[in-house]
Order: C-alpha cells, then sequence, then structure tokens
C-alpha cells in the first residue's frame, strides 16, 4: 500500500543530504542509514515519497529488530548516545528508562500490586502547528513501535499503549499493522491504541495518564510523578514517539553512531515542523545544530516562532543567527520544544497573530486551577483589544501592559501542569519581539499590510466530552 | 431510685434535644463553609472552627444522652444496643435510628479528626455520610419519646428541620446555577468582550509604506517594557 | 528515584530546614481560610487563590502550618519535606 502524502505536510530532503550509503557489514546484508563515513541527516524519515510501511521492507532497511534481553544492556546504550526527549521538555531518557525500573523494583519489593510497568508511545501532538508526529507515523511507523518494544523490554513491561491524535481511519490503519506485528510474532509486549483528544494539553503526562486509565485527559496534581504512579496505578514510561524512533535506531547502530551528528551536547537529528513565509509547511529531519537559515527561508519574514505555542517569536534578524540548540536558544529564551519553526511574513501584524494564539491556548485551559482559568483568558482578552485597536476604538484598558505583566506574573508556576507558563513565555516574547508593533498600537495604529491569520488554531473544547 | 431513674431519664432527653440542636447548627455551618460564605462579623476560619467546636460539643452533649439512657434501669437499653442498630430491647426501631445516626457519626468526626492522614478522596466521601446522620437523628428523636411531636419542642424540631431544608436547597442552588467546568474559560472571555478569532485582525490597517513611516515616527518605550517582562519572567 | 515525600508527614518526621507548604491548585476552590490562619507565608491573589511564599517553612511557623493544613476546607495544603530539587520541572 502506498501511503499518500496529500494529508500531510510535504517531506523535504534537507539541501545537504547525502542519500544513506549501502553499507554492507560481515554479519548480515542490510540497507540502512547506519554508515560512519557520511553521517546522514535523514535518519528516521525514508526517502521523500517512500514510506516504509511494510513490515519485510522496514526491517529489510533498518534491521532486525534487536531485543537486548537485560534492560541494563539498552539503557547504559542510550546514555552513552546522549538521547533527549522530543516531546518538548528534552529529559534524558536513560533517566526516565532507570526511574521506571527503580520504581517498579520497588513496589515489588514492597509487594503491593503495583510491581509491573507499562510503556506509552506519546503521539497525541495537541500543537496544532506541529505535524511531525503524525508523520513520522504515517512514513516510518515501524520504527516507532520498534522503539515501543524496545523501551518495553528496557524497563520490564509486559504492555504497551500507542495514545494517537489522529482521525479513525489513520488509526484504523495503525492498528492494521500492530495486529500484523503481533502475528508475525515480532511484538512481545502487546500494543493497545487509545485515541487522544484533540486539546493542547492532552500530551500532558499526567493528562495522558488519566486518560489511558479511563478518565478525561485532564492533568493530575503530582507527586506522584507517572514513573512512580501512572496508567493505574503503575509505573509509567511516557516517551514521544519521535524519541521511540531513536531509541529504535540506537539499539541497532550504537551510541557512537547516533552522536556522529548533532552537537556533542544534543546529539542526534530531530523531526521539524518548517511553516515558511510563504504558506508551504515541510516536515523535514535535520541534526540539532543546524542552522535556522538551512531550514527556514528567512526573506519576507519578520519573525520566526520557535518551538511551538509555548515556545518563542524571535525577530527574524536573531534568528538568522542562530542554529537549533537548546544552548543555542535559551539565553534569546527560546528553546527547540516542539519542533515547530514557523517564519512570519513580514506583511503580517504579529500581535494579531499572538493574540488569537493565546485565544487558542486560554480556551485550552483545563480550567481545574483558579490562577490559569482566570489569568489565561483576561491575558487573552487584553491582547485581542490591543491586536485590534483602531484610530476610532483605541484601547479599553491603558493599563494593558501593566496588567498583562501583573497577571502572566500570578499565572506562572502555579497551575497543576504547565500550560500557563508556557503560554506566558509566548506572551513575554512576543512583546519583546513586536515592541514596534505593541507601540504603535498602543497609539491607536497598526503597521502591518495585512491582519490575516498565518498560524492555525483549533476551536477550543466546549463540553466535558471534548475531554475525552 | 424511682427518683435518680426520673433525673437519668429527663437529663437524657434534654441532652438529646441539646444534641440536635447543636447538630443542626453543625450541618448548616457546614453548608455555609462549602459555599465559601462567611458568618458576618467573623473570619473565614471562624466558621469553619464554629463548625468543628460545635461538632464536638454535641458530641460531649451526646454523649451524656446515651449513658444516661444506658445506666438508667427505667428502660433497657445495653451498651451494644448504641452502636449495634436494632438491637435495643427497648423500642428497637426508634432507638436503632439513634445507634445507625451515632455510628455515621463517628465516622464523620473520626475521618475528620484524622483529616489530615487520610486522603482527601476518602475524607470526603465519609464526610457525606452526614447529610445521612442528621435526618436519622431527627427520626430517632420523633419517635423515642413524645418529647419534640408537642409543645414548644415541636416548634424547635421544625424550626431545625426547616433550616437544614434551607441550608442544603441553597446548595443545591449553587451548584445548579454554576457555570460546568467546560464554560468557565469561554464565559470569561466572553466577559471580557475577547473577540471571537475571525474578528482579531480584521480593522483599520495602514499601508505598508506609511505604516513603515510611522513604525519609525514611534519612539520605542521598549526600556519601560522590558524592564516589566524582566520583572514577570523572574 | 525518589520525588517530594506524599503529603500529609507527621510534622515530627519534618526538619525545618527543608519543609516546604504546597497548594494542590486542583483542589483549591477559594475558600481563603489558609491566608487567614498563616498570614506570614500565604496571601491571596486578586482572584482569592493563594500565593504562598517560596521558602521553607520557619521552626516557629511549623506549628501554626501544620493547623492550616488540617483546616483547608478542601484538604488542598501539603506540609511536605522536598527530597528532590525540582527535577519534576522537566517533562511537565
Amino acid at each position: 500500500m502506498t501511503q499518500r502524502t496529500e494529508d500531510h505536510p510535504r517531506i523535504s530532503s534537507p539541501r545537504h543530504q547525502a542519500h544513506p550509503i549501502h553499507q554492507t557489514d560481515q554479519t548480515s546484508q542490510t540497507h540502512h542509514p547506519s554508515q560512519t563515513h557520511h553521517p546522514s541527516q535523514t535518519r528516521l524519515l525514508p526517502p521523500p515519497d517512500q514510506p516504509i510501511i511494510d513490515l519485510d521492507a522496514h526491517l529489510a532497511w533498518f534491521g532486525p529488530l534487536p531485543y537486548r534481553g537485560t534492560p541494563a544492556t539498552l539503557i547504559d546504550e542510550v546514555k552513552a548516545a546522549g538521547l533527549t526527549g522530543r516531546g518538548g521538555a528534552a529529559f534524558p531518557v536513560h533517566r526516565k528508562l532507570s526511574a521506571v525500573l527503580a520504581s517498579a523494583a520497588r513496589n515489588k519489593a514492597a509487594r503491593n500490586g503495583r510491581a509491573r510497568p507499562i510503556v506509552v508511545g506519546n503521539a497525541a501532538e495537541g500543537e496544532p502547528a506541529s505535524a511531525k508526529d503524525k508523520s513520522l507515523l504515517l512514513l516510518a511507523p515501524h520504527l516507532v513501535l520498534d522503539g515501543l518494544q524496545l523501551a518495553a523490554q528496557a524497563v520490564g513491561a509486559t504492555e504497551a499503549v500507542l495514545y494517537v491524535g489522529m482521525e479513525p481511519a489513520s488509526a484504523d490503519w495503525l492498528d492494521g499493522l500492530i495486529g500484523q506485528r503481533q502475528a508475525t510474532g515480532l511484538d512481545r509486549a502487546p500494543v493497545r491504541l487509545v485515541a487522544a483528544p484533540p486539546r493542547f494539553i492532552a500530551g500532558q503526562e499526567s493528562a495522558l495518564v488519566s486518560r489511558i486509565s479511563g478518565g478525561p485527559a485532564l492533568p493530575m496534581f503530582t507527586p506522584p510523578r507517572v514513573f512512580e504512579r501512572g496508567v493505574d496505578g503503575r509505573p509509567t514510561l511516557v516517551q514521544n514517539v519521535e524519541t521511540l524512533a531513536h531509541l529504535a535506531q540506537i539499539a541497532r547502530y550504537g551510541a557512537a553512531w547516533f552522536r556522529a551528528v548533532g552537537t556533542p551536547d544534543e546529539p542526534g537529528t530531530a523531526i521539524w515542523t518548517l511553516r515558511q513565509a510563504d504558506g508551504r509547511v515541510e516536515i523535514t529531519e535535520a541534526a540539532l545544530g543546524t542552522p535556522v537559515t538551512r531550514l527556514l527561508d528567512l526573506r519576507d519574514t519578520q519573525a520566526v516562532l520557535v518551538g511551538g505555542y509555548h515556545g518563542a517569536w524571535l525577530p527574524a534578524a536573531t534568528a538568522a543567527e542562530l542554529s537549533l540548540t537548546n544552548a543555542a536558544l535559551r539565553p534569546h529564551g527560546a528553546a527547540v520544544g516542539a519542533g515547530v519553526l514557523a517564519a512570519l511574513p513580514a506583511s503580517r501584524c504579529g500581535l494579531a497573530e499572538t493574540a488569537r494564539i493565546v485565544r487558542y491556548l486560554a480556551l485550552e485551559s483545563a480550567g481545574q486551577c483558579g490562577p490559569c482559568r482566570n489569568g489565561l483568558p483576561r491575558i487573552a482578552a487584553a491582547l485581542a483589544d490591543l491586536a485590534t485597536v483602531t484610530p476610532d476604538r483605541p484601547l479599553t484598558d491603558p493599563f494593558i501592559i501593566d496588567d498583562l505583566a501583573r497577571w502572566s506574573g500570578l499565572v506562572q508556576r502555579r497551575g497543576a501542569c504547565a500550560h500557563p507558563d508556557g503560554t506566558v513565555r509566548l506572551v513575554a516574547s512576543a512583546l519583546r519581539t513586536f515592541s514596534g508593533e505593541v507601540d504603535a498600537h498602543l497609539l491607536g495604529r497598526c503597521t502591518a499590510a495585512s491582519g490575516e491569520p498565518f498560524l492555525p488554531v483549533g476551536p477550543g473544547p466546549v463540553t466535558e466530552k471534548d475531554w475525552r | 431510685m424511682h427518683y435518680s431513674s426520673v433525673v437519668l431519664w429527663y437529663t437524657s432527653r434534654a441532652t438529646g434535644v441539646v444534641s440536635l440542636v447543636l447538630l443542626t447548627a453543625v450541618v448548616v455551618l457546614g453548608l455555609l463553609v462549602s459555599r465559601q460564605r462567611q458568618l458576618p462579623g467573623l473570619p473565614r476560619f471562624g466558621t469553619v472552627s464554629l463548625h468543628r467546636y460545635l461538632s464536638l460539643l454535641a458530641v460531649g452533649f451526646l454523649a451524656v444522652h446515651i449513658a444516661t439512657a444506658v445506666v438508667d434501669s427505667y428502660v433497657s437499653i445495653s451498651p451494644i444496643a448504641v452502636v449495634v442498630p436494632f438491637t435495643s430491647a427497648y423500642k428497637p426501631i426508634w432507638l436503632g435510628l439513634g445507634a445507625v445516626s451515632l455510628d455515621l457519626m463517628i465516622a464523620v468526626i473520626g475521618t475528620s479528626l484524622l483529616r489530615a492522614r487520610i486522603g482527601r478522596r476518602t475524607w470526603r466521601v465519609v464526610h457525606w455520610l452526614a447529610y445521612g446522620s442528621w435526618p436519622v437523628a431527627i427520626a430517632h428523636g420523633i419517635g423515642s419519646g413524645p418529647d419534640l411531636n408537642s409543645g414548644w419542642l415541636l416548634g424547635l424540631t421544625i424550626a431545625s428541620v426547616l433550616a437544614v431544608v434551607a441550608a442544603i436547597g441553597w446548595r443545591i442552588a449553587g451548584a445548579l446555577r454554576a457555570s460546568p467546568r467546560a464554560r468557565l474559560v469561554p464565559d470569561l472571555l466572553a466577559t471580557h468582550g475577547a473577540h471571537d478569532p475571525a474578528a482579531i485582525g480584521h480593522r483599520a490597517v495602514m499601508p505598508t509604506e506609511a505604516g513603515q513611516t510611522a513604525q519609525a515616527a514611534y519612539p520605542a518605550k521598549t526600556t519601560a517594557l522590558h524592564a516589566k517582562i524582566r520583572a514577570v519572567q523572574q | 528515584m525518589p520525588a517530594t515525600s506524599t503529603a500529609n508527614e507527621p510534622a515530627a518526621k519534618a526538619t525545618p530546614a527543608s519543609t516546604r507548604l504546597r497548594v494542590n491548585p486542583i483542589a483549591c476552590s477559594g475558600h481563603g481560610v489558609c491566608a487567614e490562619l498563616l498570614p506570614e507565608l500565604i496571601s491571596l491573589d486578586e482572584w482569592g487563590y493563594p500565593v504562598i511564599a517560596d521558602a521553607p517553612v520557619p521552626v516557629s511557623l511549623l506549628k501554626q502550618a501544620r493547623r492550616t493544613v488540617t483546616d483547608c476546607p478542601a484538604l488542598a495544603l501539603t506540609l511536605a519535606r522536598r527530597c528532590l530539587p525540582s527535577q519534576a520541572a522537566a517533562d511537565r
């Protein structure tokens, strides 16, 4: 079955890509992108328009699934490779694996019935601007499923869950692939597909656990952390699906291979969702440390959104000098995050864009915590007010900047999850990056040529059912 | 012996009535706390404290009410019948209701004394038993003796029932009127006139050239702005 | 990898240097009793929700802090010993 790529963004090759060299080693004849002389940056994603769906083709291309036997060998390899999570938080993967393993061991010793860990592949991708996880699942699903099995073995889990935010048709297709693997006996841990609701925070760790345990996808108060008590009270490993795909490659080709690209502190590749200024949306894979200009066309761009809707706006001139590592981005208040890079055209209004996004983020609040459900709508309303001023209808609130600053301070670190913190990060970066526009708006004018929307937002939840 | 029995009997009835009044106050205060209201003149923790201290006072009066009833040899109520419902020789049904009410109360007050040690959910679930304890206590009072059925004590009973019914009605009304959680943010956005997303951006824009000139003309008040943003980021 | 000790430690175990007051923002409904009982550490924001000082509870206030935890109508406060500084900040 040829996977049609119309439903998701065009896959592009990085400009410098060398096609994978087919290397034969003594033990097996395989065609896989493992090579040491010319490390390729396209490791996870198959060649453009050639998704690897068929299980045999997958095993032929990447090599057999290398179950390790003991958890320790894989965890050590992952630690040596320096793999960090690709879901946004960039947490070291080996530490998560060890934590779940240790938690399960403690529970076993305590005989409290919670000794069976469970692993979850997180493909909720609630970020409207991001499409990398959906694309990966449509183009190289078996890599993700391999990673899920290896992670399960590493923590001693005998069950796995794939948590996907996809239309039913795609989910059914994935279910079929899972069934096929089960039938051939390749998968040792049975995999269950759980649908994630299309909420921004559906992929948050504790919201995910709540949903998979049968409840709504609402964050829960921690402690205990999910590696201690997660799904059904059991130690739970949650990893983004891209992270699992990298894991599947590290297990095959080793830590040294993984480190052959990227930077010493942030090795390996990542998948990026690129939103170019002309409206094209592309998915590409590039090593960490790649300059922004290599991926984004910054002509006709005033600012770049880095990371996603919990990320930060950077002026185009600043972004042009940066490369894509957390080390380079953090001093500017940004981070790699969910791997979204969006180039805002020069003709648009950054404030209007941000106001629309923040209104969406406010609607996507779980509404469980007083500071968030009070602060985010007020911030959103103020930004909307600021964005829509005209000479005839100036600002309602002359102290708008003071109010924004106060509310931003009041919502940070006072919720059960990081949703208010991420929203405030975006708002603060917008006020910094679009400060000229802010000044104009404070005087009742907009300097942009067009107020048309550029970045996508969703409709927001309406009833309790929208959280299941 | 007859004299002391009369003293015991009257003491039991009197302390029973006082317990009922105190428990009525406890239930009403509990409903006030759940709806986050203050008693006029008292701070918020005062309402909470009063609720708790009155419940402990009620337990005190209840202890005397039960002890005198058991000790009094005029009626046969074994100590077991105090906690095991419907096992008393004297008026087993009505006294049994008293035992039921007492059992529920022990659970409620016991868990509340230990509330910092048990989970939040456990405490809440058990505390709901209070809604069962009070009407059972009233039924016990009405059926166990003739006191509450006539005279000013009947008036007291009616007033207590009305107070609790009104308080519960007020609580239910508040719960019904409260917005469901999923509506909280949209309602607040609407209150603050947050324009719908389609409207954001559709307003008078300046042509690009004029815009650039205008942008150059406005002095950047960024220093103050950056200071405020930095303060927020701390 | 132990995280913060779970809620409701008997106070005898809590050492002054590392005992912190935390509010469960999901359970909190903004009663405001805590701010009355422990104004030295807790104030209310403009919406009625507690803002807790980000510092360990001083020894002199430990007893009052324990009372405040017990008296919260929503049982939303905890007094916890912190075993690890927030490694919890990542992967939320």
